[in-house]
């Protein structure tokens, strides 16, 4: 079993309800988020590309948040989501620095906060939140390990790329273009 | 000259009790936006959800909402049963638990006092301000009569208000989703398919092969079931083609993006249909059955080739073969999308009728994967009299625009100044569920017009910039505190949607059908109003139905089989058009009896002096007009708007990203606040480009106060339609500032 995404940047148009679903499902306070929308143009007027995707914990292998972590409070659960006990976190912030996607925030209620592939859904058999609204269903969530989950197929025949793999953190959610 | 109507800051003016009682509220209720106190783990479990659809934009998607123990609204969720957003609702939709949130919320009616030469609301009890309201009614009916009481209205709470005004002896009825948005594309398809396009567009775009977008920016423009429709087609391979000066997230998705100068659409539009025609790509068999005026169509376009038009609109020759051949390859399989906001240049009329007529000679209307019949369910009327009949109304406040077929906001607000001419004079109005501040153009007009007006009463949720200049505000509550009219809209398929409270109203805030009873008693109006309760109206109603509110309870959405027909034409089925000929009108019969060109003209439109550039507006997708510009969770995703620039633009005025500038238009109106510099590829040279409803000018509005500026602050020249006395408004120009024009000037 191992968790994973695919984002299909051909068909988000970066509308944010990924993001405020997020809010509301997960009561991310106001101000802060676990998800988040970025646009990069290319090129010249008239020959121009933009690509929007949604972006947010990447849920990686070899997670540097975790390893950094001083009091355990980041850890890797099942499926292979990376999650923080929040009342083990002190919020000292060193995941925060370490994260190379910006993934993390320190709520203010003192501990360090992200995104949980909604393992609370998950658990019930549900989508995460910002995959269930999406309007374009560019969002494919699954397990990688499953050759025939959507986020297997939804990677099979298409071209992919995940951010930053210089940082050697072996991301699991995968950008279609 | 003092003015009576004095703009007033609402959150200035509350006395020291009231300003108390306010933020004791805010103890007690606003706290709960900000609070974490449930851990997401404990977010699901024990919710309880009643159906509702949404209000925070016209699409009305149904969806649940999901309140908890403690009576909280958490979360909505979309109906899955639903055709307007099929399990999903957009941004917006999500983020509706915000206006419910909204600290800022009108809580109680206010009244304007004028003491000293000076205005200011005080907040009043709910019976001494519809006792003023019904007083003020009664006054006017008697004095010039109940058609001097004008409705200008958008949504939900508009319906209500309607059914009191009219009950009242008023039809002096606009909404500017008429003459400021839709009006233009349902007269050019009613005078070419004898049918308007109507709301959702029965564009069938899960099926279609090939979309052609002028202008529209779905994806940006978060017309719910489309956007889905359209990532859909994109997974199924379809070819999109967007005609946009500005690359539109559509046009990033697209096949072929042309960046057309503005301006010249129809050019392009006649230049297409001579590559059909004279290639001999168009549907023969369809426009042979179905159209009427081909030969004059032939003759019409026959010099308006590519080339003809590449001199005009900047495209190609080559792509506008491409493109056109791209379209027959498609058909019927093929969508010219007529768009939603199109009050651009005047002749608006007329470029919708080209998109029509693009459309009958690709066959596509009454196809799959063009535009399917749609059909809706006919809600029964509650047993009421028939409304009396009032000696003038909107029809004749607009009969110098032929084919005005609803209320032309513009018209009745010029009605509402003395000097101007004009036999009917209105001389109050009551605004519901519009802004018409950041809706109407020509803010002079506007102004005039609301200095004239003897009452105005504002009905919202939210202290917006038109509030601020009224008699009376009424607090309404938000759509999940509410029940409302049963939602049937067109669709492939018909459907019912229920929206029933899933909350108290918070405050001492009402419903509008609650406001309009309440109102209606007080003059005398029981018998349109012969229940207690709205629930038994609708209860009333599904039942006639074949269902009931209890059941709509549970299930929120009831969809219904077709009884009109199939979706689409057989092959060679006889159909009758609803146009004078029966026929699809490539000739349109009834523009040119009345005098208009019975086929689409280009004609130049003026362009921007030097050192300004063409004002384009158009929308994000987290946020309706200028509706939820403070609504917190949707203000979290995009708190203010920026003015796109071309970089070459910017190079030229020295203008740094994220620079506040100031804008002013060829009037030499300056907005009233700054704006920030977005420096991006995306647009051209000639035009910039801005997100409309930002700029807002109420106090009250705590987060969105001053945040960005208005697009229609900056729209002073209108270019009106004269077939049906739309607005257009992409005739405007602006320059920068880049030093604040009003340093020193006491604001």
């Amino acid at each position: 079993m191992r968790y994973g995404m695919a984002i299909d940047t051909k068909k988000c148009v970066g509308c944010s309800d990924c993001v405020v679903a997020c809010q509301t499902e997960n009561n991310v306070p106001i101000g802060y988020c676990r998800d988040w929308i970025t646009e990069t143009v290319s090129g010249t007027y008239p020959k121009v590309e933009i690509e929007l995707r949604t972006e947010r914990c990447n849920h990686c292998d070899n997670a540097p948040c975790v390893r950094c972590c001083p009091t355990g409070a980041s850890h890797i659960i099942e499926g292979g989501i990376v999650k923080v006990t929040a009342n083990k976190c002190i919020g000292c912030g060193a995941c925060i620095e370490s994260c190379p996607y910006d993934a993390r925030y320190s709520h203010p209620e003192g501990y360090v906060d992200k995104c949980t592939f909604c393992d609370h859904r998950v658990k019930k058999g549900l989508q995460p939140a910002c995959v269930s609204v999406c309007p374009t269903k560019c969002m494919y969530f699954g397990d990688l390990d499953d050759p025939n989950s959507e986020v297997s197929n939804a990677i099979k025949n298409r071209k992919y790329r995940v951010l930053a793999p210089e940082a050697g953190t072996k991301p699991q959610i995968f950008y279609l273009y | 000259m003092s003015t009576r109507r004095d703009f007033i800051k609402i959150s200035a003016l509350g006395t020291g009790g009231a300003a108390l009682a306010m933020s004791s509220i805010n103890l007690v209720q606003g706290s709960s936006i900000f609070s974490n106190s449930n851990s997401s783990a404990n977010r699901g479990l024990n919710l309880k959800r009643y159906p509702t659809y949404c209000e925070v934009c016209f699409w009305k998607c149904a969806g649940w909402t999901h309140v908890n123990e403690e009576g909280q609204i958490v979360k909505i969720i979309g109906n899955e049963n639903d055709p307007h957003c099929y399990g999903r609702l957009c941004p917006r939709g999500t983020g509706g638990v915000g206006m419910y949130n909204d600290e800022d919320r009108l809580q109680k009616p206010l009244i304007r006092e004028n003491t000293g030469g000076k205005s200011s609301f005080r907040e009043a009890s709910w019976e001494e301000a519809l006792d003023l309201i019904a007083d003020k009614m009664k006054e006017i009916a008697s004095k010039y009569g109940p058609e001097s009481f004008a409705l200008l209205k958008h949504g939900s709470p508009g319906s209500h208000l309607e059914h009191l005004m009219r009950a009242y002896g008023s039809d002096t009825v606009g909404e500017p989703a008429y003459a400021q948005c839709r009006g233009p594309r349902e007269t050019g398809f009613a005078t070419t398919f004898g049918s308007w396009v109507g709301s959702p567009e029965p564009t069938d775009i899960r099926d279609t092969k090939c979309l052609v977008l002028i202008g529209s920016h779905i994806g940006e423009n978060m017309h719910n079931s489309q956007v889905q429709e359209m990532s859909d087609a994109i997974d199924k391979g379809a070819t999109i083609i967007t005609v946009d000066p500005r690359l539109s997230t559509a046009a990033s998705k697209s096949k072929y993006w042309l960046p057309i100068k503005p301006s010249t659409d129809i050019a392009l539009l006649l230049a297409w249909m001579h590559v059909l025609i004279y290639e001999e790509l168009y549907d023969k068999d369809y426009v042979r059955q179905y159209a009427f005026g081909f030969d004059e169509l032939k003759e019409h376009v026959k010099n308006m080739t590519p080339e003809w038009a590449y001199g005009i609109t900047t495209i190609k020759p080559d792509i506008i073969r491409k493109t056109a051949r791209e379209m027959a390859n498609a058909a019927p399989s093929v969508i010219v999308h007529p768009g939603r906001h199109v009050v651009w240049y005047g002749d608006d009329t007329q470029r919708e009728r080209a998109i029509a007529m693009l459309n009958a000679l690709l066959g596509s209307w009454g196809r799959r994967g063009g535009f399917y019949f749609k059909e809706k369910l006919k809600v029964p009327k509650y047993p009421q009299p028939s409304y009396p009949h009032p000696k003038w109304s909107w029809e004749t406040l607009g009969e110098k625009y032929p084919l005005a077929a609803m209320g032309i906001t513009n018209e009745i607000i010029r009605a509402s100044i003395p000097e101007e001419e004009g036999e009917h004079k209105v001389r109050a109005w009551m605004v519901g569920g519009t802004n018409l501040i950041k809706t109407i153009p020509d803010k002079p007009l506007l102004e005039k017009a609301l200095q004239s007006i003897e009452f105005l009463v504002v009905v919202d949720t939210m202290p917006m910039d038109i509030a601020s200049y009224a008699d009376v505000v009424l607090p309404e509550c938000t759509y999940l505190e509410r029940y409302d009219g049963i939602r049937s809209a067109t669709n492939r398929e018909p459907s019912i949607a229920l929206r029933m409270p899933a909350v108290e109203p918070k405050y001492e805030s009402k419903p509008a059908w609650w406001i309009t009873k309440q109102l209606g008693e007080r003059l005398g109006l029981h018998d349109y109003f012969n229940y207690e309760e709205y629930s038994e109206v609708l209860d009333w109603q599904l039942k006639q139905l074949g269902t009931s509110l209890e059941e709509m309870k549970k299930i929120g959405v009831k969809t219904f089989e077709r009884s009109s027909g199939p979706l689409y034409l057989s092959k060679g089925e006889p159909y009758e058009f609803g146009t004078a000929t029966g026929k699809i009108e490539l000739y349109s019969t009834e523009l040119a009896s009345l005098g208009f060109d019975p086929m689409p003209v280009y004609k130049s439109h003026p362009e921007p002096a030097a050192g300004f550039y063409r004002l384009i507006y158009g929308r994000a997708p987290m946020h309706t007009f200028s509706r939820t510009a403070n609504n917190p969770n949707l203000y979290d995703l995009r708190d203010e708007n920026n003015v796109w620039v071309n970089p070459k633009v910017a190079k030229i005025w020295g203008l740094k990203a994220g620079q506040e500038v100031w804008l002013k238009n060829q009037d030499g109106v300056v907005s009233s606040f700054p704006i920030k510099v977005r420096i991006t590829e995306r647009i051209r040279w000639d035009s910039v480009y801005m997100v409309h409803g930002f700029g807002h000018t109420n106090k009250n509005l705590s987060r969105a106060y001053g945040r960005g500026a208005s697009d229609t602050e900056m729209i002073t020249k209108v270019m009106v339609d004269p077939v049906m006395g739309g607005t257009g408004m992409r005739g405007n120009f602006i320059t920068f500032i880049t030093s604040n024009p009003r340093k020193g000037v006491e604001s």
